[in-house]
C-alpha cells in the first residue's frame, strides 16, 4: 500500500477534510447524551418548559449539523478515493504497456486484467471507507470514555475495563476465524475445480461411464466444504452473543455503581442515562470498526497484489529515442551470433547456439516440430525477448542498442494468432503505419489476398471489425493481419506460422507477391508445412532449440533426416509430391 | 409483484428447507426468545434508573433484585442468540450443500444437447457463484427478516404499554428514513448504471490491449492505447464519483432521521415527565427504544433486496435442475456382452436445431473389424456421426444398430462400454498418471496399466517423469506436452480393450512427425477392431476400408482410397487441391 500512496497525493486536501468533517460529526454525536442529561436533570426536575424546548431545539440542531458534516465528509472521501483509483489505473495500465513478453508470460494476462479491474475497485472502496471510518470509530470509543470520566470517575472505570476486554474479544474472534475462512475458500475452490473438470470432460466421462465415481468425488468435496463452513460459522456466531453479554454485563455493573453514587449524591439520574447511552454507542462503533478492518484487510491484500505488478521491472533496458548510433550494416540484414535464449523460470534453453546470417532481400524458412523453438527464434528479432547469450544484429547493430520503438518500426510481424482490434478495417490497417495513404492500403489488401472479401463487404475498407475480429473468419483475419504488416513497408517481414489458415492456392499467390515487392524486405517464414518454405533461399531446421540443418530444400532433403521426415510425413514418398493435408483449414 | 416463476422458485427453496424443519423451529424459537428478552432489558434498565431517584433515595433492595434479574436475562439472551445463529448457519449450509449436490448429479444426467449449447463457465457459475449468493441471501434473510419484524412488533407493543402519545411520535417519524433510503436508491440507480457502463467499456479495452500486448508492442501502439484508456478513465472517474457519493448519503440521511426521532422522544417525553405521566426510567426506556427502532427498518429494506437477489440466483440454479434428463428405456432388454463390432446405420435423420436439417437419410453398414474413415469440410456432420453412435444424441428418425440391436434398447452404460474413444482435446483428470490410465477400467492392476502404456508408446516418457507413474498431471498439463497427453489418452483406451474404436480428430493438434509416431500406436490398437476415424489430415485415413466423404450432412461418396480417386469426384478434388496449388 505504501508505494501506492503517491497516487493519492493530488487529493491531500480531501484526505484531510474528509476525516476532519467525520470527526466533527462524531463530536456532535457525543454531545447528544449530555444534552439529554441536561433536559432530564434541569428541564424535568425544575419543570422548566422553556429549558426543555431550548435543549430539544439543540438536539434538532445537532442532528442537522451532523447531517451536513457527514455529507461533506462523504463527498471528500468519495472524491479522494475515486481520484486515487483513476490515477492508479492510469499508472498501472501504462506500466503494463511497458512490460516485455517475458514478464507478461510470467504474470499471465488474466491476472493482469483482474489487477486492473476488480483489485483496483476493491482498493477504491477500501480507501473510501478508511477515510470515513478509521478515525471516527476510535474517536467515538475514546471520546465516550473520556466524557464518561468527566461525568463520574468511579462509574467510568467500568468503561475503562470493558472497552479493552471487548476489543480483545472482537478482534480475537476475528483473528481466529479469518485463517479459517481462507480454508473455506480453499474448499470452495476445490468444488469449483471439480465442477469445471467434470464439465470439460463430460464426453470422456460418459464414454467411460464414470458418472458414479464423479458424483462420489463431488459429494466428498461438497461435504467437506459444508463441514468447514459450519465450523467457522460456529465460531463467528459467537461474536454477537459474546459482545452482547459483555456490554450488558458492564451495564449491570454500571447501574450498581451508579446506584451507590446517586445515593451518595454525586450522580444524577440524567447522568446515569447519559452513561448508559455512551455504553451503547461504544458497542455500535466497535462492531463497525471490526467490519472496517475486515474490509480494509481485503483492500490491503488487493493493494499488495497491485504493488507486486508495479514492482515488476521490464527486463528490457530501454534506450531513449534519439540516442541510437548510426547503423553500420546493410539495410535489412539480420545476423544471429551464437544466440541462446532461456525463458525465465525454465531450466532448459529454448534456443541453443543459433548462428546464421540473413542477407537483405533473402527469404529464410524456419521449420521444426511443436516446441522446437521456431517462434522463440523470430521473437528475438523485434526484441520481444532478450537473448541469454550471444547477440542478434539488425542492420549490423545489436538490437539491444536501439531505442525499442525505432527497432520495431523496421519490422513487420504477423503472429500465429490473428489478432484484430475493435474498429474499422482501415483503423486496423493504420496500426501498421498511421500515415499510409489510400493507395498503400489498397496495395497491402491486394497483396495479402484480402481485397476480394473486403470489397464484398458493404462498407468496404470501412467495415466494422468486432472485438477480436469475431465477425470475420479465421482465414480473413489472418489475411488482414498480413495486410497490416505490409502497410508498414518494413525492412524485415516475419511470418510466425501465420499462413496456416490460408489454403494452398492463396498461400502460393501471397508468396509470389512477396517476391515482387519493390522494397525487397528480408522475409522470415516460420511454418510447419514444407510447401510454404520449400522455395526459401535458406531453410533452418530446428529440433529442441538446436539448428540441425541449414540449406535449400533440395540440400536438406539430401542431408537432413529430420527435414526429410517432416517433408515425407506430408508428402508420401512413393507418390512424390502428390499428397497434402489440411483440406479444411480455409473454413475454420 | 411476484411472478409465477418466482413463486415456483420459492416453493422449490421451501422444499429444500423442509428437510430441516426442526432446525427452523429451533431457530424461530430462539429468535423469539432473543428478541423478547432484548426488548425487555430496557424496561428493567428503566426500572433500575427509577430505583435511584436522588441523593439518599436509592432503593438498593429493588435495585439488587433488578440487577440479578437482568444478569440472568442477559446470559439467557446470549445463549439463545448463539443457538439461533448456529441453527441458521446449519440450515443455510446444509441447504446449499444439498442444492449443489443435486445440481451436480443433474449434470451427469443432462443430455449433451444441453451441455453443448451452454458454456461450461455459465454452468459452473450457476453451481458456484449463484448458489453462494443464494446462501448469503438466505442466511441474511433468516437472521434478519424474522428478528427484524419481531423487533418492530415487540418494540411497538412495549412502547404502547408505556405511553401511547410518545409512541405515535416514533411511529410517525421513523418511516421517513425508509422513504429517504428508497429515494436515494432510485436516484443513484442511473448513476450506477453509467458507472458500470464505463467500467465495462474500460474492461473491454484492457482486455483487448493487455490480452494482445504482443501486437500492441510490435506496432508501437502503447501511447495511443494509453491515450484511449485515459479518455475512458476520466469518464469513469466522473461517474464513479457521482455514484459513490450519492449512494454514501444513505447512511447519514437515515442517521439523521434517527436523530430526529430521538430528539422528538426527548422533548415529548420531557413534557410528559413534567406532568407526571412518565418517570425518568420510562423516558430512558423510550430513548433506548427510539435508538433501536429504526435499525430493523433499514435492515429489512436491505434484506428485501438481498432476498430478491437470492431468489433470482436460486431461480438460475433451478432452471438448470429443471432441464429434461436423458431417459433410459426401462427396463432395458438383455445386454450385449462383448460386441462383435458390426454396426448398421439405417435411414438416419438428425439435426441439432429443429428446422435446420443436418443429417438426412444416412445409411451405412460396417462389418466387424472394418476401418471407417469420415472426411469432409468443417460443419459437414463428421463429429455428429460419432455423437450419434455413442448415443450422446438420439437420432430423430431411423435407427443405429450394434450387433443387430437398436442402441436405444441397450443401457447407455452397456452401449458405451463397447467403445473406446480418443478425442482431439486431451482431457485428463486432476490426479496421477496411473489414475488417468486406470480411468477407463478401475479394476485393472498397475501391471496392466504399464502394459497399456507400453503399447501406446507412452511408457518411455512416463518413466522419465519425476515420479514416474505417480506423477500428478496438472490441470492445464503444463508438465506434459500435447503429444504426451494424447499418448496417455490412447493408453487409457487401450486398457479397456473396447470392441469398437472411435478417433475423433485425435491427432490434429500435433505436428506431422509426432503424429507418425502416434500412428503406430493407433495401428496396434486398431488391429482386428472396428474403428471410426474422423480425420483432418487425409494421410491419416488412406488405409481405411471405407472412406465416407461427407458434405452438408450427406454422404456424397463412399469407398476406399483407390476407388474414390478413380471416381474423380469431391474426394479427388479435396485430395488434389493442395497439389494443384503448389
Amino acid at each position: 500500500m505504501k508505494n501506492l500512496l503517491v497516487y493519492i497525493k493530488d487529493y491531500k486536501k480531501e484526505c484531510v477534510l474528509g476525516p476532519l468533517f467525520k470527526l466533527l460529526e462524531a463530536g456532535f454525536d457525543l454531545t447528544v447524551p449530555l444534552v439529554t442529561a441536561a433536559i432530564i436533570d434541569y428541564g424535568i426536575a425544575n419543570e422548566d418548559k422553556g429549558y426543555i424546548m431550548k435543549y430539544g431545539g439543540i438536539l434538532l440542531l445537532l442532528a442537522l449539523i451532523g447531517l451536513a458534516c457527514s455529507i461533506t465528509a462523504q463527498y471528500f472521501a468519495a472524491k479522494a478515493a475515486v481520484g486515487f483509483a483513476a490515477n492508479l489505473r492510469h499508472a498501472l495500465f501504462s506500466h503494463i504497456e511497458k512490460l516485455s513478453f517475458s514478464e507478461i508470460d510470467q504474470i499471465g494476462t488474466s491476472t493482469l486484467i483482474t489487477r486492473m479491474t476488480s483489485d483496483i475497485n476493491q482498493v477504491q472502496s477500501g480507501v473510501n471507507m478508511a477515510l470515513r471510518l478509521f478515525l471516527r470509530s476510535p474517536f467515538i470509543v475514546f471520546g465516550a470514555m473520556i466524557l464518561a470520566f468527566f461525568i463520574d470517575i468511579q462509574a467510568a472505570l467500568v468503561f475503562a475495563i470493558v472497552i479493552p476486554l471487548l476489543a480483545l474479544v472482537i478482534f480475537g474472534i476475528m483473528g481466529i476465524s479469518m485463517p479459517l475462512y481462507k480454508k473455506v475458500q480453499g474448499a470452495l475452490d476445490k468444488v469449483l475445480g471439480s465442477t469445471r473438470e467434470n464439465l470439460t470432460g463430460i464426453r470422456v466421462i460418459r464414454a467411460f461411464h464414470r458418472e458414479a465415481e464423479e458424483e462420489e468425488q463431488f459429494c466428498r468435496e461438497n461435504n467437506f466444504l459444508a463441514k468447514s463452513q459450519l465450523f467457522v460459522g460456529r465460531i463467528a456466531a459467537l461474536t454477537n452473543p459474546v459482545t452482547y453479554v459483555m456490554i450488558n454485563g458492564a451495564l449491570v455493573v454500571l447501574l450498581w455503581i451508579s446506584g451507590i453514587r446517586v445515593h451518595a449524591g454525586s450522580l444524577t439520574s440524567g447522568e446515569v442515562i447519559a452513561l448508559i447511552n455512551y455504553l451503547s454507542q461504544i458497542l455500535v462503533e466497535l462492531i463497525k470498526l471490526a467490519n472496517t478492518i475486515v474490509l480494509s484487510n481485503k483492500a490491503l491484500a488487493c493493494a499488495a497484489r497491485i504493488e507486486s505488478v508495479m514492482s515488476v521491472q521490464s527486463s528490457l533496458a530501454v534506450r531513449e529515442a534519439g540516442q541510437s548510433e548510426t547503423a553500420v550494416g546493410k539495410r535489412g540484414q539480420v545476423v544471429f551470433e551464437n544466440v541462446s535464449m532461456c525463458y525465465q523460470g525454465s531450466q532448459e534453453p529454448s534456443v541453443t547456439m543459433v548462428d546464421f546470417t540473413a542477407e537483405p532481400g533473402e527469404t529464410i524458412g524456419i521449420i521444426g516440430g511443436t516446441g522446437s523453438g521456431k517462434s522463440t527464434l523470430v521473437n528475438l528479432i523485434p526484441r520481444f525477448y532478450d537473448v541469454t547469450e550471444g547477440c542478434v544484429k539488425v542492420d549490423g547493430q545489436d538490437v539491444r542498442s536501439y531505442p525499442i520503438k525505432e527497432l520495431r518500426e523496421r519490422i513487420g510481424i504477423v503472429m500465429q494468432k490473428a489478432v484484430l482490434f475493435k474498429g474499422t478495417i482501415r483503423e486496423n490497417l493504420l496500426w501498421g503505419n498511421e500515415n499510409a495513404g489510400e493507395e498503400e492500403l489498397m496495395e497491402a489488401l491486394e497483396l495479402s489476398q484480402s481485397i476480394e472479401f473486403v470489397e464484398k463487404k458493404e462498407d468496404g475498407i470501412d467495415s466494422f471489425v468486432e472485438q477480436g475480429g469475431r465477425n470475420l473468419s479465421g482465414g480473413q483475419r489472418q489475411r488482414l493481419t498480413i495486410a497490416r504488416a505490409l502497410v508498414r513497408k518494413p525492412e524485415i517481414l516475419i511470418f510466425d506460422d501465420s499462413t496456416s489458415a490460408l489454403d494452398y492456392a492463396t498461400d502460393a499467390r501471397l508468396r509470389g507477391g512477396l517476391k515482387r515487392l519493390s522494397y525487397r524486405p528480408t522475409i522470415f517464414m516460420v511454418s510447419q508445412r514444407t510447401s510454404s518454405i520449400r522455395h526459401a533461399d535458406k531453410i533452418i531446421v530446428l529440433e529442441d532449440g538446436e539448428v540441425i540443418g541449414i540449406g535449400t530444400h533440395d540440400e536438406l532433403l539430401e542431408n537432413c533426416q529430420v527435414y526429410a521426415e517432416i517433408h515425407y510425413s506430408q508428402y508420401q514418398k512413393d507418390k512424390g509430391a502428390a499428397s497434402g493435408k489440411e483440406e479444411e483449414s480455409e473454413n475454420r | 409483484m411476484k411472478t409465477d416463476n418466482q413463486k415456483k422458485t420459492i416453493r422449490k427453496i421451501l422444499n429444500y428447507i423442509r428437510k430441516y424443519w426442526w432446525l427452523i423451529l429451533v431457530s424461530l424459537f430462539f429468535a423469539a426468545i432473543t428478541v423478547v428478552l432484548t426488548l425487555y432489558l430496557p424496561i428493567l434498565t428503566g426500572d433500575a434508573v427509577d430505583a435511584m431517584v436522588e441523593e439518599g433515595r436509592v432503593d438498593f433492595r429493588v435495585l439488587k433484585e433488578l440487577l440479578v434479574k437482568m444478569s440472568v436475562i442477559i446470559v439467557i439472551t446470549g445463549i439463545a442468540q448463539w443457538l439461533m445463529n448456529t441453527a441458521n448457519n446449519k440450515i443455510t449450509y446444509m441447504v446449499v450443500r444439498d442444492i449443489r449436490r443435486d445440481a451436480f448429479y443433474k449434470i451427469q444426467r443432462l443430455p449433451l444437447k444441453y451441455l453443448d449449447s451452454h458454456s461450461s463457465g455459465d454452468v459452473v457459475s450457476r453451481i458456484i457463484a449463484d448458489v453462494d449468493q443464494f446462501a448469503d441471501g438466505l442466511l441474511m434473510g433468516f437472521t434478519q427478516a424474522f428478528t427484524g419484524i419481531l423487533t418492530i412488533v415487540g418494540t411497538l407493543f412495549f412502547m404502547l404499554m408505556t405511553n401511547v402519545w410518545i409512541t405515535l411520535v416514533v411511529v410517525l417519524v421513523t418511516p421517513l428514513s425508509l422513504f429517504v433510503a428508497a429515494f436515494i436508491a432510485r436516484k443513484t440507480h442511473s448513476m450506477f448504471q453509467k458507472q458500470s457502463e464505463a467500467r465495462g467499456e474500460q474492461t473491454g479495452l484492457i482486455d483487448e490491449m493487455v490480452g494482445n500486448q504482443q501486437v500492441v508492442q510490435a506496432y508501437s501502439h502503447e501511447e495511443k492505447a494509453l491515450a484511449r484508456f485515459d479518455v475512458i478513465n476520466k469518464r469513469l472517474e466522473k461517474y464513479s464519483l457521482r455514484a459513490t457519493f450519492f449512494s454514501s448519503i444513505t447512511n447519514p440521511a437515515t442517521r439523521f432521521v434517527n436523530n430526529l426521532v430521538y430528539a422528538g422522544v426527548g422533548i415529548s417525553g420531557a413534557f410528559f415527565a413534567i406532568n407526571g405521566y412518565l418517570s425518568i426510567g420510562k423516558l430512558s426506556r423510550f430513548l433506548s427504544y427510539a435508538n433501536q427502532y429504526t435499525k430493523p427498518f433499514n435492515e429489512i429494506s436491505g434484506v428485501l433486496t438481498e432476498l430478491q437477489n437470492a431468489v433470482t440466483c436460486a431461480g438460475r440454479v433451478f432452471a438448470l435442475m429443471d432441464e429434461r434428463e436423458e431417459v433410459e428405456k426401462i427396463p432395458p432388454r438383455e445386454q450385449i456382452g462383448t460386441a462383435t463390432g458390426a454396426m448398421e446405420i439405417e435411414h438416419v435423420d438428425f439435426s441439432y436445431v429443429e428446422d435446420k436439417p443436418l443429417i438426412q437419410d444416412l445409411n451405412l453398414s460396417v462389418k466387424p473389424g472394418q476401418r471407417v474413415a469420415i472426411v469432409g469440410p468443417t460443419g459437414c456432420g463428421k463429429t455428429t456421426i460419432i455423437n450419434l453412435i455413442m448415443r450422446f444424441y438420439d437420432v430423430n428418425r431411423g435407427s443405429i444398430k450394434m450387433d443387430g440391436r437398436d442402441i436405444r434398447d441397450l443401457s447407455r452404460e452397456n452401449l458405451r462400454s463397447q467403445y473406446g474413444m480418443v478425442l482431439q482435446e486431451t482431457w485428463l483428470k486432476d490426479g496421477t498418471v496411473l489414475e488417468n490410465i486406470l480411468f477407463g477400467r478401475k479394476d485393472a492392476s498397475r501391471e496392466e496399466a504399464v502394459e497399456a502404456a507400453k503399447l501406446s508408446h507412452a511408457h518411455s516418457f512416463i518413466k522419465r517423469l519425476p515420479q514416474g507413474y505417480d506423477t500428478i498431471v496438472k490441470e492445464n498439463g503444463e508438465n506434459l506436452s500435447q503429444g504426451q497427453r494424447q499418448l496417455l489418452c490412447i493408453a487409457r483406451v487401450i486398457l479397456c480393450r473396447p470392441s469398437i474404436l472411435i478417433l475423433d480428430e485425435a491427432t490434429s493438434s500435433i505436428d506431422t512427425r509426432t503424429e507418425m509416431q502416434i500412428q503406430s500406436a493407433f495401428q496396434k490398437l486398431m488391429a482386428n477392431r472396428t474403428s471410426f476415424i474422423v480425420a483432418h489430415r487425409l494421410s491419416t485415413i488412406k488405409n481405411a476400408d471405407i472412406i465416407l466423404v461427407m458434405k452438408d450432412g450427406k454422404i456424397i461418396e463412399q469407398g476406399n482410397h483407390e476407388e474414390l480417386l478413380a471416381k474423380k469426384g469431391f474426394y479427388t478434388n479435396l485430395y488434389m487441391s493442395q497439389f494443384a496449388a503448389d
